[in-house]
């Protein structure tokens, strides 16, 4: 049940709201976040969340390297990004303090668990005085809760020991912060209870620290205002909160359902790509095969294997991963034979930033290979369109029958939002390329209109055939070392992969269809760059926008879309790498703001940019 | 059983072989190709798939599904094939180079895994497509175009690499050997999980000298150890001669008439005596040969679909509830 609102305070209703949740990577941030997350998305608001963690599983307790964090933004449906700066912070030490507090606005709210505050944690934090106490935090509205004390008193007579009494305190601030945005706790406590199945003591345990987080808030005086984020207007039906990873997951099984085939999912761990093994390995089955390989290369091998044996095969890596699939993508290319290949990218090169969100393999996976070696890349633009990107790339591999390569990042990859639950008729339908008799077979004939071979696997009886990385001769399949039948498999090889273009909806244009500037963006970064461009229409800036899904091949229209526009401006998380594909597909020059520091572009910096720009004129 | 009257022919794909005269290679490929008419099954079942070698071409020459892949990666290829269709009999072919130096590690994660592929390792010690570079398993002090002093490499036995890695079902044969590698072939063709049959095959342009003394009608009984389970380990042109096992050391032991006691019996299923015994080398003792173990141990792929009988198929019509999961909640 739904506490009553018991004490008349303010309640203040927002468009939305913006919390960030900081404290040491074993303070359990990331579960109280997703509870979170999940009690907006309950209350009926749009959500988005970036989590942030350090690339150390345990980096020392306390220290400034350890500290994990995890953003949410919630309200109507004006939420597209976690946000920018935080409405609230909620700090579990002195360390999660002193590494957030640079991006709060002033006169923003800091929840802070003042038992941590004691002398040996602010010395690890670079604290000489306690913050809480001296005046550093005299622009915010600080609200210091006791929170270990409080934990303690709350479950005095459970029996538990001391550190587990002390684990449960994330959940009495999460209380607290249920109270202050009027959340139901229900769906929190039904899924304490569920994950604690078996430990019934300490499910009852966090239960009642949520409890009294909320009862604490209730009653305090330091708690004069409530906030209610707005709920938002989205299309009806049935949603669930999912990552980019498991969204990319379950688009894989979707589009092997839809095949009628399995899916062979083969794969190597690799942060931020390994979420996407492991959901599909929740999910294994007899038609749900998945492979840990021994290292990338087998990984994407395997998976060559799997789509010559007739399975809807797929693997996803991150960038290091996908430079040592490389060659193996040339024999997908040579062999023409359909699977999907999803680059969670992350910040390089080498291990770089490996935690960090960057969107620096756009070239690598339009070029990144030896000889002419052309596939489709599409990127994905929010958590839920990991869904509906890889979706497509699959409908596109074997269609086309060739692999197709999804750009997802750690942003989108670890992010959530929403995802509306698609009825089985709303889905796109799948089709092969024609299959003759087997006596009119040939392993490389065409079908005329996608150039596509047909897809033939070992067990079709009279249809035996041999394929490999050796260049073969048009239409029959043999080794042919033939110089202009080269030429012409290689043409024929890149004409098959620009008439995806077919595939490709017209470009739509968010604003006006011509005047001072057009945003052209992919990938993560289309929820800050919508949330700057409608933002500046709403100040009565001419701009409009542009986020592109199909990277290779590019949308045929944009070339005329960008010069209905004076400037073109191409926000994006590398050094121009989009820019330099349009400038070389399309003739044009578009400006660049390019942001490499392993943090998403957010829309302020996107609206900044859009006006330094259009003053320029 | 129209499958029941194939024959090696029918496994041929009458492709022109491109081979060098006189290769051992020919002959692998007809004992495979009987092999493969032998076990009753279609055409359409055999999966053969290949890296890069000369050995590697072998796909192109059988009559069943082909890849010749890419270098090294055959293993792992077919490790996809399999997996995605345990009823396929998948076979590897490569050679010393491909599955052992660029391929080493798929090839030890397939038999750590007990994966059911058929490998047939060809080993001529040479890098042959290339043309004369030392290989993982060329001898010490031979000189190649790379080693023209003599090779400093340590090699591998690839057998005894095999059988170091636990694998299932191992066994060395020669080229020239028909009866005998044959019959190696076939036992590996009934193998559940992975089976790894090294062939000594000599290289007309680059080794053609390397296994003559095993090849040699008057020495060959002398220099070959015919390796059989529950037999003693007897060799020699009248039989008279064994090896001793005394304090986990190789000792060869001369006798007239029958093989005394503590000669000792080969035994498949002991690992040690396998390590031991597949290690044996030239000059001091002969080259074993024959199957040097066979164990059955659940493959990979049985273990794969055992997990997961329990949870069978996603039933289309389960798709939505399996995108909902447990936490959706209605918007109206």
């Amino acid at each position: 049940m739904t506490k009553p609102k018991s004490r008349n305070v303010n309640v203040s209703e927002l468009s939305s709201v913006t919390v960030r949740f900081a404290g040491d990577s074993g303070d359990g941030i990331q579960l109280v976040g997703s509870r979170f997350a999940n009690a907006t998305a309950v209350a009926g608001n749009e959500l988005s969340t970036l989590p942030d963690y350090p690339a150390e599983i345990r980096a020392p307790a306390g220290s400034l390297a350890g500290v994990s964090g995890f953003q949410i933004s919630f309200g109507d449906e004006s939420v597209l990004t976690p946000g920018n700066r935080p409405d609230v912070l909620v700090v579990m030490n002195p360390a999660a303090l002193a590494v957030n507090l640079k991006s709060l606005e002033k006169g923003s709210i800091i929840v802070a668990n003042s038992d941590a505050f004691v002398p040996a944690a602010l010395e690890k934090a670079g604290y000489a005085a306690n913050p809480l106490e001296d005046g550093t935090l005299d622009n915010y509205r600080v609200i210091a809760v006791p929170a270990n004390t409080m934990t303690e008193n709350t479950l005095k007579d459970s029996g538990l020991p001391k550190p587990q009494v002390l684990k449960c305190k994330n959940f009495y601030m999460l209380g607290i912060l249920y109270w202050m945005y009027g959340l139901p706790l229900e769906s929190t406590k039904e899924w304490i209870e569920n994950k604690f199945k078996k430990a019934p003591e300490i499910a009852a345990a966090n239960a009642k620290v949520l409890e009294a987080g909320y009862d604490y808030a209730e009653t305090t005086e330091i708690f004069d205002a409530r906030f209610q984020a707005k709920k938002s207007a989205v299309t009806p039906g049935k949603y669930r909160n999912l990552t980019g990873n498991e969204a990319a997951a379950y688009a894989l099984i979707t589009a092997a359902k839809l095949l009628k085939k399995k899916l062979y999912y083969g794969s190597y761990p690799i942060t931020p790509a390994s979420e996407i093994l492991h959901t599909l390995a929740k999910h294994r089955s007899n038609d749900v095969v998945i492979f840990q390989a021994e290292d990338e290369i087998a990984a994407v091998c395997s998976t060559i294997g799997a789509a010559f044996a007739g399975e809807l095969a797929a693997t996803g890596t991150s960038g290091p991963g996908l430079s040592l699939k490389a060659e193996a993508l040339g024999l997908g290319v040579i062999a023409e034979l359909p699977m999907v290949i999803v680059d969670v990218q992350r910040g390089g090169p080498s291990t770089g930033l490996p935690t960090k969100t960057e969107q620096s393999d756009l070239l690598q996976a339009v070029y990144g290979r030896h000889g002419e070696s052309p596939l489709v890349v599409l990127a994905a633009s929010s958590p839920a369109d990991c869904f509906h990107t890889t979706l497509e790339a699959a409908r596109i591999a074997v269609k086309y029958m060739t692999p197709v390569v999804v750009l997802t990042n750690s942003y989108l990859s670890n992010g959530s939002e929403p995802f509306r639950i698609p009825k089985l008729s709303e889905l796109p339908k799948f089709e092969l390329p024609p299959r003759p008799g087997p006596g009119d077979y040939k392993p490389f004939m065409r079908d005329p209109e996608t150039l596509a071979r047909p897809w033939v696997w070992p067990g079709l009886k009279g249809y035996e055939h041999r394929i490999g990385g050796l260049e073969k001769q048009d239409v029959t399949g043999a080794i042919s070392y033939d110089a202009e039948n080269h030429e012409r498999m290689t043409q024929l090889r890149a004409e098959k992969v620009r008439r995806v273009v077919k595939e490709i909806p017209q470009t739509r244009i968010y604003g006006q269809p011509e005047g001072e500037l057009l945003v052209v963006g992919w990938g993560s970064t289309y929820g800050a760059i919508t949330s700057a461009v409608s933002k500046a229409r709403r100040e009565g800036i001419s701009v409009s926008s542009v986020h592109i899904r199909n990277i290779f091949p590019l949308p045929p229209d944009l070339g005329a879309a960008m010069r209905r526009f004076r400037k073109v401006l191409v926000p994006e998380e590398n050094t121009g790498q989009l820019r330099m594909l349009l400038r070389s597909e399309y003739m044009v020059e578009p400006l660049g703001l390019n942001k490499v520091q392993g943090q998403p572009l957010n829309s302020d910096e996107v609206l900044e940019k859009i006006k330094e720009v259009l003053r320029g004129n | 059983m129209e499958n029941a009257k194939l024959t090696a022919k029918d496994f041929s794909s009458n492709l022109p072989v491109k081979w060098c005269p006189g290769c051992g290679n020919f002959a692998i490929l007809n004992m495979m190709q009987k092999v493969m008419a032998g076990m009753g099954l279609p055409h359409e079942k055999y999966a053969v798939i290949s890296g890069i070698g000369c050995s590697s071409r072998f796909p192109y020459y059988v009559s069943t599904y082909g890849f010749h892949s890419i270098h090294g990666r055959a293993a792992a290829v077919a490790t996809g094939v399999k997996l995605a269709n345990p009823e396929l009999a998948v076979w590897v072919v490569t050679g010393d180079g491909d599955g052992l130096s660029i391929g080493g590690n798929h090839m030890l994660h397939a038999i750590r895994r007990n994966i059911g592929l058929k490998i047939v390792l060809f080993n001529n010690r040479i890098y042959a497509l290339t043309k004369g570079q030392a290989s993982p398993t060329t001898q010490p002090g031979t000189k190649t175009k790379t080693t023209p002093l003599g090779s400093i490499d340590y090699p591998f036995n690839p057998a005894s690499f095999a059988v170091g890695l636990g694998c299932t079902f191992v066994a060395r044969g020669l080229d020239n050997d028909i009866a005998g590698t044959t019959a190696i072939l076939e036992r590996a063709a009934r193998h559940e999980g992975t089976a790894f049959v090294e062939i000594l095959q000599k290289c007309v342009p680059f080794s053609d000298k390397e296994f003559e003394p095993l090849k040699d009608q008057a020495l060959r009984d002398d220099m070959l150890l015919r390796v059989e389970h529950g037999k003693p380990l007897v060799f020699g042109k009248d039989r008279n001669r064994g090896i001793v096992i005394k304090d986990m050391k190789p000792e060869i032991v001369s006798f007239s008439g029958k093989a005394p006691p503590e000669v000792a019996v080969y035994d498949e299923t002991n690992p040690g005596l396998a390590y031991l015994v597949s290690s044996l080398t030239q000059p001091e003792f002969p080259v074993p040969m024959g199957v040097l173990r066979a164990v059955r141990r659940p493959s990979y792929e049985e273990l794969y679909y055992d997990h997961v009988k329990a949870v069978g198929d996603t039933k289309e019509h389960e798709l939505e509830t399996l995108l909902a999961g447990p936490d959706a909640w209605e918007m109206k």
